[in-house]
């Protein structure tokens, strides 16, 4: 009776928005008479964030502090049609949505400076703290907040923009299957590292090192937390739950914490990220929803790693202990297969 | 945990000069979330606030032959028993809001029930336990059917019929076929030329989104006789669709607010909860809470559905896959949700990110007497990945390659064509396959070490779309009839040829332009550079020095003739070369000569032209018999076929 150590591989792509499209997302963006924008959303944050990228992606697009940007989702009296925040689609539709009412907004806050200032709109710049100057000219210059107040009080101009972002629906091909499903696919790689007991089954991941490519990571502790909450989703899923153990039988299907697996926060295992960036072109500044794709490759992987320790094909999940020891008892035994990759 | 960026990859198509964007701000709503002052729907109260639960089947399958309610209504706290006639639409399909599929899920059961946990009745009270107290009280006689558990033994001629508005157990495809076909090339030829067949099957068990925020909502009056709902949906508009359609009013009445949710991981789509919510306070006038307790979040919330999945692979003795056969099962419940789509979701992901000239699969919709199951965090491409990468290393063990190699040889490069028969772009496995070898020590061959998902895509055979075999195998009723196989071409049905570089459709995978000029942003500030911009399908110049180029041989000669392995040079060090990016300025070649012509020049968000793609073979357009009864006045879609 021994501990088999295992090292499995996978690697997938993943795609991103709404299959076949027709899922459109509208922003609407604002400005407080002192220069502070509103972006108002019908998407819905469930822990990924898109409040925050959101508000990442109005204020780089106005040219503004992030701190004078807020997000507010999710009402149906205020906020404009949004398809939902499901199939990666949060990200690239709405971030572009963002970013053309941003941009419509920020045209009208130039035009704006531009007239108070007494230049033309094309050659002003924004600086990222809070000004507006001339190309090149940087004592030329007016606040975002003065200017703001100009509008509102001494103009009359709103500055506010509008955005929708729709990929056209695709239609689906009866006969060969012909689509066009989505734009852009994210990517990943993964090796799990693990130990297979050959006298209880018990499979425990040791190690994870992954290589995901996310277009762009709009904002990197985000994009971290989704990997890493994701990898840990992959394990579990791979090794532990399900809503019926003997399925198709219905049978003990848990229902509590108690009897539905899954590993703790003190089972979190080492996991090295690599994070590749191939922007997408028509992705809200290149990025890719990283959060969906991230579980996949853990599972294949650590049925590869299983089977790499103990020889054991494990092709129904959860991967149980009672499935692995079948497995090696029906080969005579673990049958290790050595180190993949030396 | 740790992460590195790597910036040197794909560098010459990114700027990284932003204020912003890349930038690790902190979340706009953390500080709420970890001091629990951030308001999720169950944090509104209200004065005099009702409580729901629900009477359920107990049964697989059953007729309800009659209903008691009567002690239950007389039980204190009972404000209101709501069943399926109070229901102004009770029969919904989530995906009507988009016109696909047909009405077949009622909100409360009316003469059957399909599966265990299916609501009966909808009791209001004024606590949840007096709710409960009721629904123990409410006697419900039914006459057990038998049931189908299985998504295969559903296909058989002797299965129970799960759901009457698809009485052959599966899904209706474009009123035609009981599955989604994908065809490309001629999978039966090549499989007959193969060195080695690789068959596996691989099965994923149902699981549950498990947020830490049960589903859930609150309706309450508003004052012009609207309602004000607070929501745990994942999907604000689409639950208002639902609930104006299921209700019969007009969406003006209803308010929803939401947007803060605990985890949903697609458990939250299915906007169940609004409608009946809604539904008892406009029975009642006052607020009512409907929210899952954690047994019926793991039981009666739709969960991941399980699929079946078989791979047939032919794979020449270089590890070559040269056709790959998919046979796949989603295993919806008693009613379609959303496995439809995920059906044709997963469709346009096979063979998985590989270029294979020949691939076929027929994928099944199939209804089973269980829960229905609803969307999950990789829906319709989570238990493909686990078959097809549980499959990739058996195929490798077949031809004795090392798994990674293996992958970069077959890996999808930029101006490949894939199966669904647009060409792949903005590639990036083979980086990414590379840096996580590099990092642990798996070594590499200098073929595989120097491989780029920027070269040698698009060479002969695997830049156009094949000559494909069609056939009208699985239409509707057949299977129950005559008990076909579900494997592709796997029964007498007529077989056709569609010629190289067929479409039948140009549909754009990029955004609408935008609406007016002013709201179009300045492609430099969006971090594009490079050859981003440059049109997806020209080709970079043949570079004869370029390593890593595969070796593609023609179709015709690919019989006899083996590309050398990919394994043969020493392996280099663990960092490898990129190419520089003075060579993607170069002149563009131009593209070899296919069939379909290609998209204009693309820019970043900016659509390009339509593909101009043959029409030659007119495909026959079917009528999709959406069934609208008290249709939604927020249809949110274009019809979908």
């Amino acid at each position: 009776m021994a501990i088999h150590h295992g090292r499995g591989f996978a690697c997938i792509n993943y795609p991103i928005g709404m299959n076949l499209g027709g899922d459109p997302s509208q922003a609407l963006v604002h400005s407080t008479p002192d220069g502070k924008f509103k972006v108002t959303l019908s998407s819905i944050d469930l822990g990924q964030g898109i409040k925050s990228v959101g508000r990442q992606l109005a204020a780089e697009t106005l040219g503004v502090p992030v701190e004078d940007v807020f997000v507010d989702t999710a009402d149906s009296d205020t906020g404009p049609h949004d398809m939902g925040s499901f199939a990666s689609r949060g990200t690239h539709r709405m971030g572009n949505a963002i970013i053309r009412a941003a941009t419509e907004a920020r045209a009208q806050l130039l035009e704006a400076a531009a007239e108070e200032l007494e230049v033309d709109a094309s050659d002003l710049v924004t600086d990222g703290r809070g000004n507006i100057h001339v190309r090149g000219a940087p004592s030329r210059s007016i606040s975002v907040e003065t200017t703001a107040t100009a509008a509102q009080f001494n103009q009359g101009r709103t500055l506010a923009g509008r955005g929708i972002f729709l990929v056209p629906l695709s239609e689906v091909d009866s006969d060969t299957g012909e689509m066009t499903p989505v734009s852009s696919f994210a990517h990943a790689a993964l090796i799990i590292d693990l130990t297979v007991d050959d006298e209880t089954g018990e499979v425990e991941v040791q190690n994870i090192n992954s290589a995901y490519e996310v277009g762009r990571a709009l904002n990197p502790r985000l994009v971290e937390q989704q990997l890493i909450g994701g990898a840990w989703m992959g394990v579990s899923h791979a090794l532990y739950e399900t809503t019926e153990p003997y399925y198709p039988d219905r049978s003990h299907g848990p229902i509590d914490f108690n009897h539905y697996l899954q590993p703790g926060p003190g089972d979190t295992v080492p996991h090295h990220i690599s994070v590749l960036e191939r922007p997408a072109p028509d992705a809200p500044f290149g990025g890719k929803g990283p959060g969906e794709m991230c579980a996949n490759p853990v599972l294949p992987a650590i049925a590869n790693a299983v089977f790499n320790a103990v020889g054991v094909e494990c092709d129904s999940l959860p991967i149980t202990p009672e499935k692995v020891l079948r497995g090696i008892r029906a080969n005579g035994g673990a049958r290790p297969q050595g180190r993949p990759g030396a | 945990m740790n992460a590195e960026y790597r910036k040197d990859l794909f560098a010459d198509e990114r700027s990284d000069d932003f204020d912003i964007i890349g930038k690790p701000v902190i979340r706009q709503d953390i500080l709420g979330h970890v001091t629990g002052r951030s308001k999720f729907y169950d944090d509104h109260a209200f004065d005099g606030l009702l409580h729901m639960r629900c009477v359920r089947s107990p049964h697989h399958h059953a007729r309800i032959r009659s209903v008691d309610s009567s002690t239950a209504e007389r039980q204190d706290g009972v404000v209101r028993v709501l069943g399926a006639r109070d229901v102004p639409v009770n029969t919904n399909t989530l995906l009507s809001l988009i016109n696909f599929g047909r009405d077949d899920e009622p909100l409360l059961a009316t003469d059957k029930v399909s599966y265990v946990g299916q609501p009966v009745l909808a009791i209001v009270a004024t606590s949840v336990r007096a709710a409960q107290e009721a629904v123990d009280a409410v006697n419900v006689d039914y006459e057990e059917l038998p049931h189908v558990l299985d998504v295969e033994e559903a296909l058989k001629p002797e299965a129970p019929i799960v759901n009457d508005e698809y009485p052959n157990n599966t899904f209706d495809y474009f009123d035609t076929y009981d599955h989604q076909k994908l065809r490309f090339g001629d999978v039966e030829t090549a499989f007959s030329r193969a060195d080695h067949i690789v068959e596996g099957e691989y099965q994923m068990s149902p699981i549950e989104q498990a947020p830490i925020e049960t589903c859930g909502a609150i309706a309450a009056p508003e004052t012009n006789d609207r309602i004000t709902v607070h929501t745990s949906t994942q999907a604000l508009f689409f639950s208002v669709g639902v609930t104006a359609k299921q209700l019969d009013i007009s969406s003006a009445r209803l308010h929803f607010i939401g947007g803060t949710v605990g985890g949903g991981f697609g458990g939250k789509v299915d906007s169940h909860h609004e409608p009946l919510a809604a539904l008892a306070c406009l029975a009642t006038g006052r607020p009512v809470k409907y929210m899952w307790d954690r047994a019926e979040e793991m039981q009666v919330g739709g969960p991941r559905g399980g699929e079946r999945w078989r791979i047939k692979d032919g794979v020449m003795r270089d590890g070559r896959i040269i056709a790959r056969a998919f046979t796949g099962f989603f295993d919806a419940g008693a009613y379609t949700r959303l496995s439809s789509y995920a059906v044709q979701k997963s469709t346009g992901h096979l063979p998985g990110p590989y270029s294979i000239p020949n691939v076929a699969s027929n994928v099944y919709c199939v209804f089973t007497n269980r829960t229905p199951s609803t969307a999950m965090r990789g829906f319709g491409i989570t238990a493909a990945d686990f078959a097809i990468e549980r499959h990739m290393d058996k195929v490798a063990r077949a031809v004795g390659m090392d798994p990674i190699e293996l992958r970069i040889l077959n890996a999808y490069r930029d101006g490949d064509m894939k199966a669904h028969r647009r060409e792949a772009k903005n590639c990036a496995l083979i980086e990414s396959c590379q840096a996580v070898a590099q990092k642990t020590g798996w070594s590499l061959s200098s073929d595989a070490v120097r491989a780029s998902s920027k070269t040698g895509g698009g060479e002969g055979a695997l830049g156009v779309i094949p000559a494909t075999v069609t056939d009208d195998e699985g239409r509707i009723g057949e299977r129950r009839r005559s008990g076909l196989a579900p494997e592709p071409f796997s029964g007498q049905g007529s077989r056709g040829l569609l010629p190289e570089g067929h479409s039948s459709n140009n549909s754009s995978a990029f955004g609408n332009a935008p609406q007016r000029k002013d709201m179009e942003a300045e492609v430099e500030r969006l971090g594009f550079k490079g050859a981003t911009g440059v049109p997806a399908t020209l080709q970079e110049p043949a570079d004869e020095t370029t390593s890593g180029a595969r070796s593609i041989v023609p179709r015709e000669t690919a019989q006899t003739t083996h590309p050398a392995g990919a394994r043969g040079g020493p392996s280099l060090p663990a960092a490898y070369t990129q190419r520089p990016a003075s060579t993607i300025n170069q002149p563009i070649a131009q593209p070899p000569a296919r069939a379909p012509s290609t998209p204009a020049a693309q820019q970043p968000v900016t659509p390009p032209a339509a593909d101009e793609t043959e029409s030659e073979t007119a495909t026959t357009h079917f009528q999709r018999g959406v069934r609208r009864p008290g249709v939604s006045r927020f249809i949110s879609g274009s019809r979908r076929r």
